[in-house]
């Protein structure tokens, strides 16, 4: 061959690199120079995970672009340059920036464009659309001088875009002009669960809305006018209302495109033009555009099928979804809305547990052809199945959707699975290709995920996807050992149910009954918390030392050199002048160390062992109390000063944050805890970093759970809003002992979180709803915490016989001639071992 | 030249758990595994963490060996021998134990 042929693509959005991945590894690249115009300012990112970006993820975490791809599969790339015209005579792109780039064959990757409907008034300013990362960036800097926003659309995306708003901070209406929410995919029970549902989340939902004119409001921006004389005022306006193909490019070339928009593509994904295909969400093919990124996946496998000669051919696509808007799961599989001749439906509605549930099967009751889940949603992967591979379905249909005692077996197990069956929609892995990964040696879900791709699109796939993965190992013989430790047999959860079911008191017992050995860190830590957190012991009684780790069974932080730190309780940071200045007079009186930590109190370092008890019975003395800040138990309540002192504080973070701090103190959990308070939405406190955080709003406290600050930030999730104080802390009342009781060791509520099945929404429906009908138990276990608190200090320095421990010899009153101080900056510090070595000498000499 | 040395009662000796004593002017770690009625006496420095806290690490066992392991970094050693499980070159100061009466000694170089 004399020349490569020239490859030119237009949009490199999540199909158009989709596309080009796919093509890289296909025998055909070989033939082809790629060219590729980019409108936007940086490569192809993840637009389905991009509400992401509230909560925390940025730009480079979206990438869907691997380092280097560009450069190393020599792909050119002309990034924020669009592509203006196609001439198809001469074969050439023109764009923007006055490029000129000849081609042999054309890939047309637009997407869609967000649809402004054409209200007077929709071009205002802070009138915004949500697609792009910049429209993000333009929704956040609105939102900092906004206090309402409104959504018009109360779709898919309209629901991404209110729980964004509302994770703003702002108070958030959705506009929809059908008569229920998700029209498309729901019907009216599951429209109507799912607005009950998003309402409890403070969002508030307006039906039959027909927006006639936005004009100037009096305490906002803006003010919306409906049809029917009722009027909104708003900060912000976001139009989610729909989304149109990008076709302006093809028509203006003379492609064909379709009466309502849309590039017409046949089953090759060619347009009218054999030499230009088109692919993703510009496509109108049969009629059809998909407005999701699966179909537009397939379009792209076609069309790399294509070009290296293979066969390949998109026969339109299942646009089954699965979500979690606002928290909430929404399901629609297939044939939603019974629109099949003969189909029967079958609907479940539990008011209570706000759960609806649709089945549409055929005449005969043989197959599935649709399905409708909100607020419960773990029976997707199932139903999906039954739907896509035509599996007979049980006699009893409606059993798929009635809730079922836990030892009946309901559903496809992933055996009774076809090999053929698709189990990841996203990349379109069938579970032949599961199998076989696994075969090779994938027998983890990260490992799986890396190895097929499967699970890791939409994500909706990946319980399914576990399911598999689980029934093959356990085919193959392959066990993953989930035991604590060689001691145990078990997880830290079954050790706690052991614990509680058993009624046992020390390790000991523990130990005899269900392990073996002696023992070790592992095991004993562990078991040192689980029995803390039940029966809430002295952690020093005799037959609990041996269980604490160095930093518990002195009650101190152990430092580098041996010496230790102390940090006395400041609850919710507030501290009088007073106990500032006995904190400092110990301080100078010891010589300790002494810095603010980044925990809203104070830390004294430098103390030796037998100094301990010492500085303590002062510090007792003038009132403080242990700060727990060497157990894995709750550490600080951090608060800002809240609206007792701050012009826009709206409640009294610093009191809530001193009650919250009493009521958990001595908690011992599977890691430690830490909580904050904010006054209002500004966050001084930072809670959405923290394990619990709460924030004040006008409507009552905002509940986040499970944010972490040190190796690996997480935000913290939203939990329930406006909440008043009672229903809060009978909120983190279950939360927390639930953690204690199914947490692994040393787990941060965080990760604990991330593995949940089922997540935030399980977390809800265990907590909210009372679904394990465990609530009252938890908080009844709680209150045995409270009740039996003690500071062990003050504790152990009545006790004569604790206190034996706390010199550095058994045997004599010497100290430890290993620590030595130097001073820096007018305070000591642990001498480095070149200054220790010079020390010893001179002391010696 | 060794010599024991009496130490301390058995008394003052935390059931499952660690002390420190001096002896000969040597920091000497010593554990007491009362369900084996067993005292184990190693070398209080800790050469990982370079500080003096061996002691006051947790003990049980690896593999059937006792060990203790350490509270600053948390590498193993044995008891018996001192080895470190992790590290193989590194080695413990490790102390023959004498019960007797109730008193507890340890065989030192003098
Ligand atoms: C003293 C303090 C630093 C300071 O001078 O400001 C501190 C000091 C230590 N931190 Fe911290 N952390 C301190 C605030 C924090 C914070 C900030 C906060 O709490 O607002 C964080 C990030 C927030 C978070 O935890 O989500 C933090 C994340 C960590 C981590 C990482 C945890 C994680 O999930 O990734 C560790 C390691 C661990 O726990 O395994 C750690 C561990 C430690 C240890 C215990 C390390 C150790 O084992 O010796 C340090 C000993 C403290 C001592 O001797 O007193 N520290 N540490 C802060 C004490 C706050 C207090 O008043 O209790
Ligand atoms: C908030 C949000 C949530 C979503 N959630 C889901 C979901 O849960 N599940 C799901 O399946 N789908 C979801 N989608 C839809 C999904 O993102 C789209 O289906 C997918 O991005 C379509 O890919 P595409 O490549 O066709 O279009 P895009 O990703 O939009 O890419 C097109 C690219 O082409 C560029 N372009 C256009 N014209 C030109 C030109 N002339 N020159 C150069 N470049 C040009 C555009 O700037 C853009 O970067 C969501 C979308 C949004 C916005
Ligand atoms: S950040 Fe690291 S060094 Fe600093 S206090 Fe925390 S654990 Fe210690
Ligand atoms: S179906 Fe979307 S990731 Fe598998």
């Amino acid at each position: 061959m004399s020349h490569k042929q020239i490859l030119a693509v237009i949009g490199n959005g999540m199909v158009g690199q989709n596309f080009l991945a796919g093509l890289v590894k296909s025998g055909a690249a070989e033939r082809f120079e790629i060219v590729t115009f980019c409108e936007e300012p940086r490569p192809a990112y993840d637009r389905v995970h991009l509400s992401d970006y509230f909560s925390g993820k940025n730009a480079e975490d979206l990438s869907l672009v691997e380092a280097g791809f560009f450069q190393d599969n020599g792909i050119t790339l002309y990034l924020g340059d669009k592509a203006v015209a196609i001439d198809r005579i001469n074969k050439q792109v023109t764009s923007a920036q006055g490029r000129v780039v000849a081609y042999d064959k054309l890939v047309l990757a637009t997407g869609s464009y967000p649809f402004v409907p054409p209200v007077p008034g929709h071009d205002r300013a802070q009138c915004l659309v949500y697609r792009t990362i910049e429209d993000l960036e333009a929704m956040t800097a609105a939102a900092r001088q906004a206090k309402i926003g409104v959504v018009v659309g109360g779709g898919l995306l309209g629901l991404e875009a209110a729980k964004a708003l509302t994770d703003l901070g702002l108070e958030t209406h959705v506009i929809e002009f059908a008569p229920r929410l998700m029209a498309v995919q729901l019907d009216d029970g599951g429209g109507a669960m799912l607005r009950h549902k998003i309402e409890a989340l403070g969002v508030n939902v307006h039906l039959n809305k027909n927006t006639t004119l936005i004009d100037d409001g009096e305490h906002c921006l803006h003010k919306m006018n409906f049809a029917d004389g009722e009027k909104l005022e708003t900060d912000i306006i976001l139009f989610s209302a729909g989304i149109r193909p990008r076709d302006d490019l093809a028509k203006a070339s003379g492609l064909a495109v379709g009466p309502r928009g849309g590039i017409v593509i046949d089953n090759q994904c060619r347009t009218s033009d054999a030499d230009i295909y088109a692919i993703g969400e510009c496509a109108l093919w049969n009629n059809q555009i998909f407005g999701l990124v699966a179909p537009g996946y397939a379009m792209a496998r076609t069309v790399v099928a294509e070009l290296e000669g293979a066969a390949g051919s998109f026969t339109g696509a299942d646009m089954s979804t699965k979500l979690k808007l606002m928290g909430v799961d929404v399901a629609s599989i297939g044939d939603t809305h019974a629109k099949t001749p003969g189909a029967l439906v079958y609907t479940y509605q539990n008011g209570a547990s706000e759960i609806y549930k649709r089945l549409v099967v055929s005449a005969d009751k043989k197959r599935l052809l649709g399905a409708v889940l909100v607020g419960e949603a773990s029976g997707y992967g199932t139903l999906l199945q039954y739907c896509l591979n035509g599996i007979e379905l049980p006699e009893n249909p409606d059993a798929l959707i009635l809730p079922h005692r836990s030892d009946e077996s309901v559903g496809l197990g992933a055996d009774a699975l076809p090999l053929s069956a698709q189990i990841c929609s996203c990349h379109d892995v069938s579970k032949a290709s599961i199998c076989s990964a696994i075969e090779a040696g994938c027998n983890s879900l990260p490992a799986l995920k890396t190895g097929t791709k499967a699970g890791t699109g939409c994500g909706g796939c990946v319980p399914l996807l576990k399911a598999v993965m689980d029934s093959e190992l356990a085919k193959l013989g392959i066990e993953v050992s989930t035991d604590i430790c060689e001691h145990f047999p078990h997880t830290r959860q079954d050790l706690y149910n052991l614990v509680m079911i058993g009624e046992i008191r020390t390790f000991d017992a523990l130990l005899e009954r269900h392990g073996r050995g002696r023992g070790c860190e592992v095991c004993k830590q562990a078991a040192g918390s689980i029995l803390a957190s039940y029966w809430n012991e002295y952690i020093l009684k005799q037959e609990h030392i041996g269980l604490q780790d160095t930093n518990d069974t002195f009650l101190a932080n152990m430092q580098k050199d041996g010496t230790y730190s102390i940090v006395p309780r400041v609850t919710g940071g507030e501290i009088k002048p007073d106990m500032l200045i006995a904190l400092g007079r110990v301080a100078k009186k010891y010589g300790l160390y002494t810095k603010i930590t980044g925990g809203q109190r104070v830390d004294l370092f430098g103390a030796r062992v037998n100094q301990l008890p010492l500085i303590w019975q002062e510090l007792i003395d003038a009132g403080f109390e242990s700060g727990h800040a060497y157990g894995k138990s709750l550490r600080t309540v951090k608060s800002c000063v809240g609206n007792t002192w701050c012009r826009y504080g709206v409640d009294d973070s610093v009191g809530l944050a001193v009650e919250l701090e009493n009521r958990y103190k001595g908690l011992r959990a599977p890691h430690k805890i830490k909580f904050a308070v904010s006054g209002c939405t500004r966050e001084c406190a930072e809670a959405q970093g923290k394990d619990i955080g709460v924030i004040a709003t006008e409507g009552g406290w905002n509940l986040y759970v499970c944010g972490n600050g040190g190796m690996k930030p997480r935000h913290a999730d939203l939990f329930a809003t406006r909440l008043d104080k009672e229903t809060l802390i009978k909120y983190i009342d279950r939360i927390l002992i639930f953690y204690v009781r199914t947490a692994d060791r040393m787990q941060r509520t965080a990760v604990w979180m991330e593995n949940m099945e089922g997540g935030l929404d399980y977390l809800k429906a265990v907590v909210i709803e009372d679904r394990l009908g465990i609530g009252a138990q938890l908080e009844q276990h709680m209150q045995h915490i409270i009740d039996t608190y003690q500071c062990e200090w003050k504790t152990t320095i009545a006790d004569e016989n604790k206190l034996k421990r706390f010199r550095h010899f058994i045997n004599s009153d010497d100290t430890d001639d290993n620590v030595v101080f130097v001073q820096e900056r007018g305070q000591i510090r642990p001498a480095n071992e070149q200054e220790r070595k010079h020390f010893k000498l001179t002391e010696v000499a | 030249m060794s010599d024991w040395i009496d130490i301390c009662a058995l008394d003052d000796l935390q059931p499952d758990s660690g002390v420190c004593a001096l002896a000969h002017g040597k920091q000497v770690a010593l554990f007491f595994m009362p369900k084996e009625d067993r005292v184990y006496a190693v070398g209080n420095y800790d050469p990982f963490g370079q500080a003096n806290v061996l002691s006051r690490g947790m003990i049980g066992d690896i593999d059937g060996q006792p060990m203790v392991a350490s509270p600053l970094y948390k590498q193993h050693f044995n008891l018996q021998t001192g080895v470190c499980f992790e590290d193989d070159s590194v080695r413990i100061e490790t102390y023959e134990v004498r019960l007797d009466n109730g008193r507890v000694a340890i065989k030192i170089a003098g």
